[in-house]
């Protein structure tokens, strides 16, 4: 909708010029979304504008994957079957389109939407926070007057809706290392509605080096992840154990997404299923118990129930 | 750098903050069309460079230099393009809003695309069709397989199509925002100021720097607005609802209630204005729910007013209107039960979500004389005449200075037989003398328009154990908000046709609607019926359970056959209700047989088994319906003859995707021998007919359309009349749209001229006043899997059959079914409009408050029952309503069957079933012990 206090749009990608009253522009549609209305408080006056700041979508080096900030989504849904990556054997790419996929936004709002946009939403359902998150990718802050930091994306989410960014630094980038995308993965994801928004979704990781990383989002407030070394790898037991000292239960979300009770649950059923994918299931034989709707990938049919040709046979009108 | 809109390079330069959506229609491309303008239905998709974009979305200033292509863009010359032309023939919509959208994103998929619509469509909402035709468009397919659908002859019985179908698919369908500006010179823009506080007196409104802002023209406050107290219900007697409303109130009773109107010369400026109004409040207590606001002591919402004159129950404790009954003794009917059922059924507040937001414009037309000037509104309603003599009344006009007329109206659903914006730009019309126009928001919609009303239903139900139900208990609390539009229509229609369609003795029902300071609620497709018929029909299904007899044996036991008094809350059946056909029977028979051959295509498909997690079930519920609302619904037609032989209809019912404009056509064409093609349907304007009560109650057919079929018979009589002497043959018959006299054809012009010759006009007039009324059924099935470790819900079969007599229009009337199945899933599984402890409704946009998409909509098989009504137009009864009532309690006795588990409140979510579930499970539950009470 239209932003109706925006005053100007400057092109810009310089923390220095940052001011109360402006916000970053990426590809606008959270910004637009919420538009200007009459309610707020301290409405936006300036967008600056990063359109025009040339940053590349992608790199790919044999340290991994550099992601700019204004990377599409569509731009990342395309990456598994391009020509950077196909020739390398990363598994930790197949988690790239069923997050794309958790978006509720379709594929028309991806040709907007950014890598950056959505995290630094920050909201727990945030996909691009699940994946990050989950492939421990680092992000690249830049600050005013030249400065820059790195933070893990899993530190850079503190709250629902809240993240680590003083007012005017710029999230430039998010680098996935090489060494997450070795590693086997394996992904569940629950909604209340079929390809509705993520209220529950996990991440599982058994990274090169033996070690097991779970990662939490959607149903916390906040990525939560769950680290074990080789050595010590959890049994099903074990893994609950982990799950529940790590998330208190004021830390599962509550929201019309799903109640946190359920999200509590399943948090601890879908960890379950991840843990025994990637830690059990070395036999080819035995499949792995799937919750979830669009895992692994398929085309959704919700219209099981067909119309028989002939109804109008059974049940003719008139007379 | 320009932006080429379709092909031609614009020379306008969008302005900092603005949205492509809204520049594109400045530069006149109404087919982009405001769904939700936040990025979630997609009504806005338009292509930038060839790629589909949310133009709600899309900084307009990044389109500069780039090609944007709108549905206007689409079609290259005349010819439409194939997306354009599946969906004018499979007629892949209703109100048509969301079409543009639907096509602009449909144009750009692949066959792989195709083939998984769920995904790819799920940034496109609709919520009048269900999305079965919309699959059937996008994919070029029937269901049939045919591509073309034969239409037939245009008469009753056929497939006519829409006629408004090519504008539609062409974008240029005109709905109410879509004038163009030269048409408004000066046209103003009124913005909200909305009230923080869930109750206040307003102490003083400084409007000081908000008129000193560049473009305000004027702040409307309470001071300016008329005392006179009116209800935004909208119903035929005004004396239905109460006078407790006014334009703009000193006491604000929910959050999101007006507190004054900024106008300014653009939407900006007066959002401005709005902004810097400086409003001092005096803060009063509020309640929350009907169970606080009945207690003693309570702050009373509406104390300041006389119960007597603002036709208001019991105004000092919070009650607006309340029925107490009972037929013959509940007490002896539960001494002779083997088995009582009791248990407390809840509905949840939901929003109609229809795609075009409430909307108006008003103007001053100038007359002769000076200052008699009329007042012209249009509006997305679907009831312009009452919202004529409602302006009227407010503004102290007489009617015959208020003219309203509505475009075509994206979407309705009930929200709009209310009058929510009208008053506002009527007020600011007629002191500024300027076009004023007023467009909700999406966030408005759900903050401060209406709700469907939330129930709070105590059953207690006895039955005998060969089959008979003794006694049947109900106390309802309803929540109207702050306001009573519709509470006592909704209170008395919810506890009407629910209980009467069964037979049962001894009948008890206590039933109040309470006013609390939340959104108010108002009338929403089913008016109070589906919240009824949730709680019976699954009290229904748990006594049949507890006797031990299948559920749809202990209903056809139950329910009344041709020759028993329909009773709910009286002893004495509605005088003017009677069974013009009866066709619950087949209903009941046709999805019974249904979900056995379902059960046997999932056993020879093999896919009984779906794994260790999951159970299945089947549940069914059936409705009945009142074809016309009571207490008088009128309708006016004026038909006339055409120089080329063709008719022009004008009728009063507007046009939001409910059909009635091809109803109208066929029912004439009908008895006028000729095709629905050659008769235009003109409508909703005050100026064409007399009068017309609205499109609501399901009348569209069965009041509206018999008028128009009592003018079409006049007319033929009349033509005939012609014929006869024109041709000395004394028996002239209409025939192939032309008079047969004797050996001789006299095509319909011929009788023109001669008719003109004679000085007569062949133009005829039809009346039809609402009574008396039948009744039609509705009975849906589901067969469901339940993942019992998850939560998650799979429907397998949904089965819905209706009663619906002669059915005009079939294709139409299925489309009618499959929506209001849609949105009746939507309730059961989805939908709520959350309030907070603090009153504050905290789902306001898309994302928080989850429709039905293409995903989550189960092909549902409709069947109709043969039977024709003696009272309806050629045999017609209405179906618009009624298709929602019985999907809800359907789904829930579905999963009853399938887990054991009985769910007492909407919407059963995933998660809620999973938690349900868990609790039954945990032997000391008391969940446990009311699923196996």
């Amino acid at each position: 909708m239209d932003m109706n206090t925006i005053e100007s749009v400057v092109p810009t990608t310089d923390p220095t010029q940052w001011r109360p009253g402006d916000a970053w522009l990426a590809g606008g549609t959270v910004l637009f979304s919420y538009g200007s209305p009459v309610g707020t408080e301290e409405p936006l006056k300036r967008l600056l504008d990063l359109g025009q700041a040339g940053w590349p979508s992608i790199t790919v080096t044999n340290e991994g994957i550099e992601i700019g900030a204004t990377c599409t989504i569509a731009e990342l849904y395309a990456l598994p079957d391009s020509d950077a990556v196909v020739r390398r054997d990363w598994p930790g790419l197949d988690l790239f389109r069923p997050c794309c996929d958790s978006f509720v936004a379709s594929f028309k709002v991806w040709n907007m939407s950014t890598v950056g946009g959505n995290l630094c939403t920050s909201l727990p359902a945030g996909p691009i926070i699940s994946l990050c998150a989950g492939l421990d990718a680092i992000a690249t802050i830049h600050g005013r007057h030249g400065s820059s930091r790195t933070v893990p994306v899993n530190e850079f989410i503190t709250g629902e809706a809240k993240n680590c960014l003083a007012p005017g630094e710029l999230l430039r980038s998010v680098h996935v290392p090489a060494s997450s995308l070795s590693a086997r993965v394996a992904f569940r994801r629950l909604s209340l509605s079929n390809l509705g928004r993520s209220g529950v979704l996990l991440i599982g990781r058994l990274d090169p080096n033996g070690g097991f990383v779970l990662t939490v989002t959607a149903a916390t407030k906040r990525p939560v992840q769950l680290r074990f070394a080789a050595a010590d790898l959890p049994d099903a037991g074990q893994l609950a154990a982990a799950v529940a000292l790590s998330i208190p239960d004021e830390l599962y979300h509550d929201d019309i997404h799903g109640l946190p009770e359920w999200r509590r649950d399943m948090t601890f059923r879908l960890a379950e299923e991840i843990r025994a994918e990637l830690l059990d299931s070395f036999d080819a034989d035995v499949r792995p118990a799937v919750s979830g709707d669009f895992w692994p990938p398929h085309a959704t049919s919700p219209q099981p129930s067909t119309q028989p040709a002939s109804t109008q046979k059974e049940a003719p009108n008139g007379n | 750098m320009a932006i080429e809109i379709n092909g031609t390079a614009t020379e306008a330069t969008p302005r900092p903050g603005q949205c492509l959506r809204t520049f594109l229609r400045e530069q006149g491309n109404f087919g982009v069309k405001k769904g939700c303008d936040g990025g979630d239905c997609g009504a806005c998709t338009v292509h930038v460079d060839g790629t589909p974009v949310h133009s709600c979305i899309y900084p307009a200033v990044r389109a500069e230099g780039h090609a944007v292509t709108t549905v206007e863009g689409l079609a290259s010359g005349g010819e439409l393009h194939p997306v354009q032309q599946q969906f004018l023939e499979q007629q892949g919509f209703q109100c048509g809003f969301c079409t543009a959208g639907m096509m602009m994103t449909a144009a750009t998929f692949d066959d792989e695309q195709k083939a998984n619509l769920p995904r790819n469509l799920k940034g496109n909402l609709c919520r009048c069709t269900g999305y079965r035709s919309i699959a059937e468009a996008v994919c070029g397919t029937g269901a049939d397989g045919h591509k073309a659908h034969d239409a037939g002859a245009g008469r009753l019985g056929d497939d006519v199509p829409a006629p408004a179908g090519r504008a539609v698919v062409t974008g240029t369908a005109r709905y109410t925002l879509d004038v163009p500006a030269e048409q408004l010179p000066g046209l103003l823009h009124l913005k909200l100021l909305r009230s923080p506080h869930a109750h206040a007196r307003i102490v003083s409104i400084d409007t000081t720097a908000a008129l000193r802002i560049p473009g305000v023209v004027a702040v409307f406050t309470h001071e300016d607005a008329p005392a006179q107290l009116f209800s935004t219900a909208q119903h035929e007697l005004y004396t239905d609802d109460p006078d407790d409303t006014r334009v703009l109130d000193d006491v604000v009773r929910f959050i999101g209630q007006r507190v004054a109107a900024v106008v300014a010369e653009s939407v900006g400026a007066a959002e401005a204005g709005a902004r810097a109004l400086r409003v001092e409040y005096e803060i009063l207590d509020a309640v929350f729910s009907p169970h606080e606001a009945l207690l003693p002591g309570a702050p009373a919402i509406h104390g300041d007013k006389d119960g007597e004159v603002a036709r208001i129950s019991r105004p000092f404790n919070n009650v607006v209107a309340e029925v107490h009954s009972e037929l013959g003794d509940v007490d002896l009917g539960f001494a002779a039960a083997d088995f009582i059922h009791e248990n407390t059924y809840q509905t949840q507040r939901v929003q109609h979500v229809a795609m075009e937001t409430h909307a108006s414009i008003a103007w001053l037309e100038p007359a002769e004389t000076p200052g008699e000037d009329r007042l012209v509104v249009r509006s997305s309603t679907q009831v312009p005449f009452l919202a004529r003599r409602t302006l009227a009344r407010i503004f102290d006009l007489p009617e015959d200075r208020v003219r309203v007329v509505a475009g075509r109206v994206g979407g309705g659903f009930g929200g709009k037989q209310e009058v929510l914006t009208e008053d506002l730009v009527a007020m600011a019309a007629l002191k500024l003398r300027r076009p004023v126009q007023l467009e909700f928001t999406r966030t408005e919609q759900f903050t401060a328009t209406t709700t469907r009303h939330p129930f709070t239903i105590k059953v207690k139900a006895g039955a005998s154990r060969d089959g008979h139900l003794t006694a049947l208990q109900l106390d309802v609390v309803t929540n109207t908000g702050a306001y009573g539009n519709h509470a006592p229509g909704v209170m008395f229609h919810g506890c009407g046709e629910s209980l009467a369609v069964y037979n049962c003795a001894n009948k008890k029902v206590d039933a109040q609607a309470v006013y609390t300071n939340t959104i108010p609620a108002g009338a929403f497709r089913g008016y109070g019926l589906s919240q009824m018929i949730f709680a019976i029909e699954s009290a229904m299904d748990e006594l049949a359970v507890g006797i031990g007899m299948d559920p749809l044996e202990f209903r056809l036991k139950n329910m009344v056959r041709p020759g028993d008094h329909m009773l709910s809350t009286n002893p004495e059946p509605e005088e003017d209700v009677f069974y013009g056909s009866y066709g619950l029977d087949q209903c009941v028979a046709l999805v019974r047989d249904a979900l056995e051959r379902g059960a046997q295509r999932y056993r020879d498909a093999g896919l009984d088994e779906l794994g260790p997690d999951w159970v299945t079930g089947v549940g069914s519920a059936l409705s009945m319906i009142d074809t016309v609302p009571p207490r008088g619904h009128y309708a006016h037609t004026r038909l006339r003859l055409l120089p080329d032989g063709t008719f022009d209809a004008a009728v009063g019912t507007a046009e939001f995707g409910n059909g009635t404009t091809t109803v109208h056509a066929q029912l004439a064409a009908t008895a006028l021998s000729t095709t629905a093609s050659n008769v235009a349907v003109r409508q909703s304007d005050t100026d064409l007919v007399e009068h017309d009560t609205g499109a609501f109650g399901s009348a569209g057919t069965v009041v509206a359309g018999q008028a128009t079929l009592l003018a079409a018979q006049e007319l033929a009589l009349r033509i005939r009349a012609v014929a006869a002497s024109l041709t000395g043959v004394p028996e002239c018959v209409l025939e192939d749209g032309a008079v047969r006299c004797g050996d001789r054809t006299v095509p319909f012009a011929e009788v023109y001229d001669a008719a003109r010759q004679q000085g007569v006009e062949l133009a005829t007039e039809g009346r039809w006043g609402g009574t008396p009324r039948s009744v039609a059924f509705n009975v849906h099935g589901f067969r469901v899997a339940v993942n019992t470790s998850t939560g998650e819900l799979r429907i397998l079969q949904s089965v819905q059959a209706a009663d619906a007599g002669v059915v005009v229009n079939p294709r139409q009337c299925r489309g009618q079914v499959e929506g209001g199945i849609a949105q009746a899933l939507g309730v059961a599984l989805y939908e709520e409009v959350r309030v907070n402890d603090a009153g504050r409704v905290t789902t306001d946009i898309l994302r928080q408050y989850h429709i039905p998409s293409f995903a989550d909509v189960p092909r549902s098989e409709v069947y109709f029952a043969a039977t024709n009504d003696e009272m309806g137009p050629l045999g017609a009864k209405s179906m618009s309503e009624s298709p929602f009532n019985p999907v809800a309690p359907a789904l829930a006795n579905a999963i009853r069957n399938a887990t054991g588990v009985r769910f007492t409140s909407l919407p059963i979510s995933r998660d809620k079933i999973y938690l349900g579930l868990k609790d039954a499970a945990e032997p000391s539950a008391p969940a446990a012990e009311l699923a196996r009470s």
